[in-house]
């Protein structure tokens, strides 16, 4: 059994349906990413996956039935969402955004060795603990995001856009710290529009267009093909 | 000038006090806007519900020949109690019923209901106490009547003494004591860090596996409390009360809100004190003022223009946050 599983979703915004049938799996241990151009769903899908739009079809994560549940249901059942711009508290400090993360944990001993974790990736937060999330950069805004997201210590890892508004080089670091967390142990579902970032440190990759899956392979394997690198590599 | 200073210490004293109420009713609206930028008219009632609950619960014990017994202190707190819980209750009903299921609809559609709801409120409060009392103006117990005066004639022969009641008093206190209380809560617990987390960002919060309906209800019911229990204070010091008392009230609760930034819990405090002042001070004062072209009576008008200007100029309240964040 999959750890995650999209079977036929449709998704809708109203009338408008933005996802058209998606299947795909993630593995346990995997970094799957998911690309394809602006529009193309690939947001859409993760939203469905936490309970955020409207869906039909089945999307199964560690054998429960997602759709039904009510939003603040998937981090209980121990999905972390970093969603598209980041989304960090803005008039929160950084501790409170990162003890946020950990809502659902009583014990206080638990959260601080959680915080301790991510301080371990992320040393920049621990010097801003008391700075409020909105004042800091967009690189670190999006450590902290992840931070938030690792203090649920959750089984998977939904990440959109890591990249997006980031100066190269900090690009960099994200991408491997997401490596990084792999190794550990953490399933990773990366979307991103930098396909070719994300190809290249991922083990899998769906191409998406227009609500629909395009293909799926080995993610070397779709970094070689002729197609992919045309449409989204040049 | 004199006569202005003369009587600046009872302005002081009943501007407080009427600051002090207006100041947590005030916060009641202030949150429900904070998470979600909506304006609970039917807060004004509330307060209202909650003096009527109060005075109630004090009639009824002292019918039942329990108020002899018991030491007006602690009746104080029960009927303070009875008073807080139920509108707290009767808050997380409202929301259920009347704004929840217009989340996602225009505001101004939840603005009409809750109008509706005030006019609902005003008409089954009426209703009871006219079956109860045989009139809908109910004149309560006063606990604690006495009259003290504050000798400021002493610190400063230009001034003359003030007047007050034991329970002018206890108004400021209780009013103290709830509005440090909140702010505890909201900045120091993890539920208060919940609530602005779901006040900044509903849908992230939810990926927090923040339950945000449980965290609108815990704000609806925490306002709603004040508000009630603000009621209690103010039946008990100004001893008469009807069912309309909620509306200019609450007008200039609100108007207290927006002078200290919508949204803003500090800022609502401090609204609600500055306005209450304000009103005395103008209640007193006008008529010296404009050399007696305009009376006493005008003091609402004072409150509300601050309301129009804090609109035009500064919208955003006194201590409003500018919306500029990075994204």
């Amino acid at each position: 059994m999959s750890l995650l599983e999209l079977n036929g979703v449709h998704a809708y915004y109203g009338a408008i349906e933005a996802l058209k049938g998606v299947t795909l799996t993630v593995e346990e241990g995997e970094i799957v990413s998911l690309i394809g151009s602006n529009g193309a769903g690939k947001s859409t899908t993760l939203k469905a996956i936490c309970g955020q739009v409207n869906t039909t079809g089945t999307i199964r994560f560690n054998g429960t039935e997602m759709s039904s549940l009510p939003p603040h249901q998937a981090a209980l059942e121990g999905i972390a969402h970093v969603p598209e711009g980041r989304r960090i508290f803005p008039r929160l400090t950084v501790k409170e955004n990162l003890e946020m993360g950990a809502f659902s944990v009583g014990d206080k001993k638990v959260i601080k060795q959680r915080m301790e974790r991510v301080f371990d990736h992320f040393p920049r937060l621990r010097e801003r603990l008391t700075q409020t999330g909105g004042t800091m950069s967009g690189g670190e805004q999006q450590m902290l995001a992840i931070g938030r997201a690792m203090m649920m210590q959750p089984r998977i890892l939904l990440l959109d856009e890591p990249s997006m508004g980031l100066a190269p080089i900090i690009v960099e670091q994200i991408f491997e710290i997401i490596q990084q967390l792999n190794r550990e142990g953490m399933t990773v579902l990366l979307v991103e529009q930098n396909a070719f970032q994300a190809l290249q440190i991922a083990h899998r990759g769906y191409v998406m267009q227009t609500g629909e899956i395009l293909m799926e392979d080995q993610a070397e394997l779709l970094l070689a093909n002729e197609l992919v690198k045309e449409a989204y590599l040049a | 000038m004199e006569m202005i200073l003369q009587t600046l210490p009872q302005v002081l004293v009943d501007g407080l006090t009427l600051g002090a109420v207006y100041a947590v009713v005030a916060i009641g609206y202030t949150m429900v806007y904070g998470i979600l930028e909506f304006i609970n008219f039917a807060h004004g009632e509330i307060f209202m519900t909650g003096a009527f609950v109060g005075t109630a619960a004090l009639l009824t014990m002292n019918s039942a020949g329990w108020l002899t017994g018991l030491p007006a202190g602690l009746a104080y707190f029960l009927i303070l109690a009875t008073a807080m819980l139920s509108t707290g209750l009767l808050g997380i009903g409202i929301e259920r019923v009347a704004y929840r299921p217009l989340r996602r609809a225009p505001k101004l559609i939840s603005l009409i209901s809750a109008i509706g709801v005030s006019f609902l409120l005003q008409d089954i409060v009426r209703f009871i106490a006219d079956i109860r009392t045989g009139n809908f103006i109910v004149t309560g117990i006063s606990l604690y009547g006495e009259n003290l005066k504050l000798g400021a004639s002493f610190v400063w022969s230009g001034f003359d003494d003030a007047f007050l009641k034991t329970n002018t008093i206890i108004v400021v206190a209780v009013a103290v004591v709830l509005m440090v209380g909140l702010d505890f809560f909201v900045n120091r617990t993890k539920w208060g860090t919940a609530m602005r987390a779901v006040a900044q960002d509903r849908e992230t919060a939810s990926l927090m596996s923040i339950n945000v309906n449980k965290v609108i209800a815990l704000t609806f019911f925490i306002g709603s409390a004040l508000g009630g229990g603000t009621g209690v204070l103010f039946a008990q010091q100004y001893g008469t009360i009807d069912p309309y008392i909620g509306f200019i009230l609450g007008m200039k609760a609100f108007t207290a809100a927006v002078l200290g930034g919508i949204g803003n819990i500090r800022g609502a405090m401090f609204g609600g004190l500055f306005i209450g002042v304000l009103e005395m001070f103008s209640s007193a004062n006008l008529s010296v003022i404009t050399g007696g072209a305009l009376g006493g009576e005008y003091k609402d008008v004072v409150a509300f223009l601050i309301l129009i200007a804090v609109l035009i100029f500064k919208p955003e309240g006194l201590f409003g946050k500018a919306v500029k964040e990075k994204v």
